[in-house]
């Protein structure tokens, strides 16, 4: 996997398709350190996993599909399985929050459904 | 559906994804790729989870690229929310939503797409009322945002997992 056989566009291809994907995920991190509040931040990791992940997904397919010659959709289930399992977390850590603000009282806690 | 054939569904899923792991697919890969999606669907009856019937392809395919475009939009709009380059005073806020959806597997769709769209987060879903709490990035409008769950995401669900 040295990147030698794969021509210019690809490899172009490619780079925009990672750093643009990389620049969602760093400013998704950027946004867990600039918004204030629990409910606030944890929006920002999620571009990572959404957009970030799929542009960063489709430059490794489109990589390896050139190198190797053929079709590579082996990385579609990277996405795929982080697509289904991101809501248990970020519904884990909601609940946990609200359960948290709620008991102790907090101004800002979540209202009732 | 049958005896033989638990979850097709999921037997098909299952078979895709060994394909995909091993491919090039052989006649032994796929083989291999038959049998784990006839098998391990066997041990799934012992969740005992309830039948899934899906209907309605067209509509499929119409809410995948909904929420496709929906995702992109969201993503941006976070972005410029985090990067401070919008103007004005940003509010943030909790919407409840009345959903008529109840169908489980349905609502855990629904709760895939909210939570795949930045900007939106799922906090709670009570089952006796049926009424979801979102929590909003961006709250402009929050009848907008009910709308929004409703009949972009809601209705199509309905159709699909009735």
């Amino acid at each position: 996997m040295t990147g030698a056989d794969v021509p210019v566009w690809t490899a172009c291809l490619v780079v925009v398709l990672a750093l643009t994907g990389a620049g969602f995920s760093l400013v998704g991190a950027i946004g867990l350190v600039r918004l204030r509040t629990f409910y606030e931040r944890v929006h920002a990791p999620t571009l990572g996993a959404t957009l970030g992940m799929a542009l960063i997904v489709a430059a490794s397919i489109l990589f390896f599909s050139v190198a190797e010659g053929r079709l590579v959709l082996r990385d579609l289930l990277i996405g795929v399985f982080l697509t289904v399992t991101t809501p248990v977390t970020l519904i884990l850590l909601g609940r946990a929050a609200t359960y948290r603000d709620r008991a102790e009282g907090n101004p800002d806690a979540p209202p009732d459904p | 559906m049958s005896r033989l054939l638990p979850h097709p569904l999921l037997s098909l899923a299952l078979a895709a994804m060994w394909g995909l792991l091993n491919a090039p697919v052989t006649p032994a890969t796929a083989l291999l790729a038959g049998l784990v999606g006839w098998l391990v669907p066997f041990v799934m009856r012992l969740l005992r989870p309830g039948a899934v019937r899906v209907r309605a392809p067209g509509v499929i395919l119409r809410l995948a690229g909904t929420v496709l475009v929906d995702v992109v939009r969201s993503n941006i709009d976070v972005a410029r929310v985090i990067l401070g380059l919008n103007a004005g005073t940003r509010r943030t806020g909790f919407v409840s939503i009345p959903l008529d959806l109840r169908n489980p597997t349905g609502l855990a769709v629904l709760s895939i797409i909210v939570t795949g769209t930045p900007g939106t987060l799922w906090v709670q879903y009570d089952s006796g009322t049926g009424r979801l709490l979102l929590h909003v990035l961006d709250l402009t409008d929050g009848d907008a945002w009910v709308r929004r769950i409703k009949d972009r995401y809601e209705r199509p669900l309905m159709e699909i997992f009735s």
